[in-house]
């Protein structure tokens, strides 16, 4: 079928050649990411490292680093597979191993397995299994694929949630289920993706279904008990959302009552989105916990009037009671179908010559954020790739300047509009490395044409309204791997890859990255330079995240979960068929080869030194 | 469009309603007997083919029934799953593989009680002689019917349907540092 394709194939760049003579004034406007950035050692305090992984991130800074250094950038030519196991599914992984009390813990992608490993006797054999049996039905409301990304150890229990609604803490010596809470329901849509996060005693869950006009929300749930503590909404009344007399948001543009129902249409926040999929960062210090906010839905601007409060944005909320005390909007008014639930990174960083407590955000939008995490004042908002859609932040208003020329509007399609959809980088975690004070970026490579199409709402069906096609972009890559000097903010290196690098990344101390790409390779950089150390080649596609560990024999050792999914490998695992180029929300087009490369199916890759 | 959007959320909305339900069964006999009686199966015990279903597709499938079924496609929103028949959330409709069965019968079967691994049932939601209008558009989508009654692909998506790799205004180049060309060390 490919083939059958070519020659339309060769005449659309031929066209694409031409057509770009004539359009030299719009490429000007496009931003590039500055470049130049250097190493410079991270000042700031670390977290403690006890050589175990026991949350999404490792730590509540989400450094995704691991002071272990048994790997270093002249031995890691030598890394061989030390075990591997089979999860036994097809959709894609893109979760974190966890490693407590030598043992490892593998949730899977729909039906949510858990698997634990014994790390201590010889392959690693499978400990116990627990199987929540999620609803089939849950499979027709996720919006892409069936991913789950992942879960948390708390006080002898690991935590998680399934597709089908449900937080469940599942005992980690045996495996037996402690509690399971009902949280969301599949019949309006709502599922549940996000890996679940323990802040101190509580651990937070959001639903998905932006998509699906689900509205968001974040839940804490008692990490013992199971039993709801707080929940907080991302559109609708103020008391909804939890805020009250502590809210400070630092912009005028954040700043009213119950803007979460007056930035809408009458009653449209009520199925409009804001979903909590991403991730959630902590500071112990200030007892914030930080969490994005997804897209507004539909994705069609033109149907939901107004800045559409809290969507695409971020809060800081009190981690005991879920009050909010501020709110930045990456994307007021989204158009592009910028969710805003990306990584928070939590630093200390001496900008303007006074050390900064701030927040970095690669945000799907196109820019690096680096807000004051006290107050979520805007301390600066620089591309990292490829950005067309909007021309800057204008940093005394706070607010996203769009392009107009890119807007969607009725009965046009617009084309060129960069990045696409998942953004610069999609929900794929970045590492920051203390020892270079650089952040490691998988990302996109992604443009798109988008014609807006009227939907309308009905329960439980999606409820976007739009037709999207997405390419890669400048340079006809899909992906990029970089390193980010967050105080210069400026690019030291990067790596293309074909296909958007939909995996997390992983640093240590040794100096030596890893992540993997979608054609199953999985690969080690030198931190500093960024030149290549080390590849294997995984049965699967890469989506997942990488960790390390130090096994029971003092042994350094690299996990990674193999299985092709997601938004990006929908293609694969949902069989897709790319005569539509809209398939997938448009991102099979983008990945149409992506089938040649890779085929479904989820296995777990460990790595150590002979 | 929006009339007959609004319709549709309309429809959805009284679907639970017992009197709306019957209105439908009036408009055609076909609504509650027929789906039980579709073979899913090439397994026959005994070597005896089952005797062939009763039930006819009412509606022919002519141009007309294909192009209300492509506009009823997009308004129940299974395109919000199917897309234009690549598939996303839900399979391909497009391609020759069929999970279900591709005969009328069987279409409507899956339309009206839904499929266990997440396709909503529509029964009571959708007019009878709509959900024959669809069931004949989802048969063109794979050429199924034949060509001149299937609708042009591009009435559907001004998008256009030619796959395209590159972004418009940049050529596709080769990419030196693409770390595929690099060798492992
Ligand atoms: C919420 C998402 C969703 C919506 C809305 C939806 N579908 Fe589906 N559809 C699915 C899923 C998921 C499957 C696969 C079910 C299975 O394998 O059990 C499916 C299966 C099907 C099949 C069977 C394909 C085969 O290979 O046998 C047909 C036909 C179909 N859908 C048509 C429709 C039509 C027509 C509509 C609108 C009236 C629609 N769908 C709406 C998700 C959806």
């Amino acid at each position: 079928m490919y083939l059958a394709f070519r020659p339309i194939f060769v005449f659309v760049l031929l066209a694409a050649f031409i057509s770009g003579c004539n359009s030299r004034s719009h490429t000007s406007s496009a931003q590039e990411p500055p470049h130049g950035g250097v190493m410079q050692p991270y000042a700031g305090k670390l977290p403690p490292d006890d050589g175990q992984w026991t949350m999404p991130a490792k730590d509540y800074g989400a450094y995704r680093y691991s002071q272990m250094e048994q790997i270093n950038t002249s031995n890691a030519k030598d890394l061989k597979l030390a075990f591997t196991f089979s999860t036994g599914t097809v959709n894609g992984l893109e979760a974190a191993p966890l490693v407590v009390n030598n043992t490892m813990y593998i949730i899977t992608s729909f039906p949510n397995f858990l698997y634990a490993l014994d790390l201590t006797k010889a392959g690693a054999p499978m400990k116990w299994a627990y199987d929540p049996k999620p609803v089939a039905s849950a499979k027709g409301v996720a919006c892409c694929d069936l991913v789950n990304r992942g879960g948390s150890y708390y006080n002898g229990k690991i935590i998680y949630a399934t597709l089908d609604g449900y937080a469940i803490a599942v005992d980690a010596n045996d495996g037996h289920e402690v509690w399971k809470t009902k949280v969301g329901d599949i019949n309006i849509g709502e599922t549940i993706t996000m890996a679940a996060q323990v802040v101190k005693d509580k651990v937070l869950v959001g639903n998905s279904g932006g998509e699906f006009g689900v509205r968001g929300w974040i839940i804490a749930l008692n990490a013992d008990t199971g039993k709801i503590v707080w929940k907080a909404y991302n559109t609708g009344p103020d008391k909804d959302v939890l805020i009250g007399p502590r809210f400070k948001p630092f912009y005028d543009m954040d700043k009213g009552k119950d803007l979460g129902v007056s930035s809408w249409n009458p009653d449209q926040w009520k199925i409009g989105g804001g979903n909590v999929w991403g991730w959630i960062s902590y500071d112990p210090d200030l007892n914030i916990v930080y969490h994005g906010t997804g897209n507004p839905g539909p994705w069609n601007p033109d149907q939901r009037p107004g800045d559409n409060k809290w969507t695409s944005g971020i809060f800081a909320r009190d981690a005991d009671t879920g009050e909010a005390l501020w709110y930045y909007q990456w994307s007021p008014h989204d158009m592009h179908d910028y969710d805003g639930i990306n990584e928070q990174i939590l630093l200390d960083l001496p900008i303007d010559g006074k050390i900064r407590k701030v927040l970095v955000r690669p945000e799907r939008n196109g820019y690096i954020y680096v807000l004051d995490r006290t107050t979520g004042e805007v301390l600066s908002a620089t591309p990292y790739g490829h950005i067309t859609t909007s021309t800057g932040v204008d940093l005394k208003t706070g607010r996203l300047q769009m392009n107009e020329a890119l807007k969607p509007t009725p009965g046009k399609v617009v084309h060129g509009a960069c990045p696409a959809s998942p953004g610069v980088k999609d929900w794929n975690p970045s590492a920051f490395s203390p020892k270079t004070g650089l952040l490691y970026l998988p990302h996109n490579n992604l443009c798109m044409d988008w014609e807006s199409v009227e939907t309308g709402y009905i329960a439980g069906t999606p409820y976007v309204g739009a037709d999207v096609k997405m390419y890669p972009g400048p340079g006809g890559n899909g992906g990029v791997f970089s390193a980010w000097d967050p105080i210069n903010k400026k690019e030291v290196w990067h790596f293309d890859d074909r296909f958007p690098v939909w995996s997390g990344a992983l640093a240590t101390a040794g100096n030596v990255v890893f992540y993997g790409t979608m054609d199953g390779w999985f690969i080690a950089r030198d931190a500093k330079d960024g030149h290549e150390l080390w590849r294997f080649k995984t049965g699967s596609g890469i989506i997942g995240q990488p960790i390390t560990y130090k096994g029971p024999d003092g042994k350094q050792y690299v996990a990674i979960l193999s299985g092709v999914g997601g938004w990006a490998g929908a293609i694969v695992t949902g069989g897709l068929d790319v005569r539509d180029p809209t398939a997938a929300l448009g991102f099979a087009n983008a990945t149409a080869e992506l089938p040649k490369y890779t085929n479904k199916g989820g296995m777990l890759y460990v790595f150590a030194l002979p | 469009m929006k009339t007959l959007f609004s319709i549709a959320v309309v429809l959805s909305l009284l679907a639970g309603c017992d009197r709306e339900k019957r209105s439908y069964k009036d408009q055609s006999p076909y609504v509650e007997e027929a789906p039980n009686k579709v073979v899913q199966s090439d397994l026959h015990p005994g070597m005896m083919p089952p005797p062939a279903s009763t039930e006819k597709n009412v509606y022919s499938e002519s141009a007309y029934d294909v192009a209300e079924g492509q506009k009823l496609f997009q308004q129940y929103n299974c395109s919000g799953c199917h897309f234009h028949g690549g598939g996303g959330i839900g399979p391909p409709l497009m391609d020759s593989d069929w999970i279900y069965g591709s005969d009328p019968q069987n279409i409507r079967a899956t339309i009206l009680e839904g499929r266990p691994n997440g396709m909503p049932s529509f029964r009571g939601k959708i007019a009878d002689h709509q959900v024959w209008e669809i069931v004949a558009y989802v048969r063109s989508l794979s050429g199924l019917l034949p060509k001149d009654i299937s609708p042009g692909r591009s009435d559907e998506m001004s998008l256009g349907t030619t796959p395209q790799q590159t972004h418009p205004q940049y050529p596709k180049k080769e990419q030196p540092g693409l770390n595929r060309e690099e060798k492992p060390k």
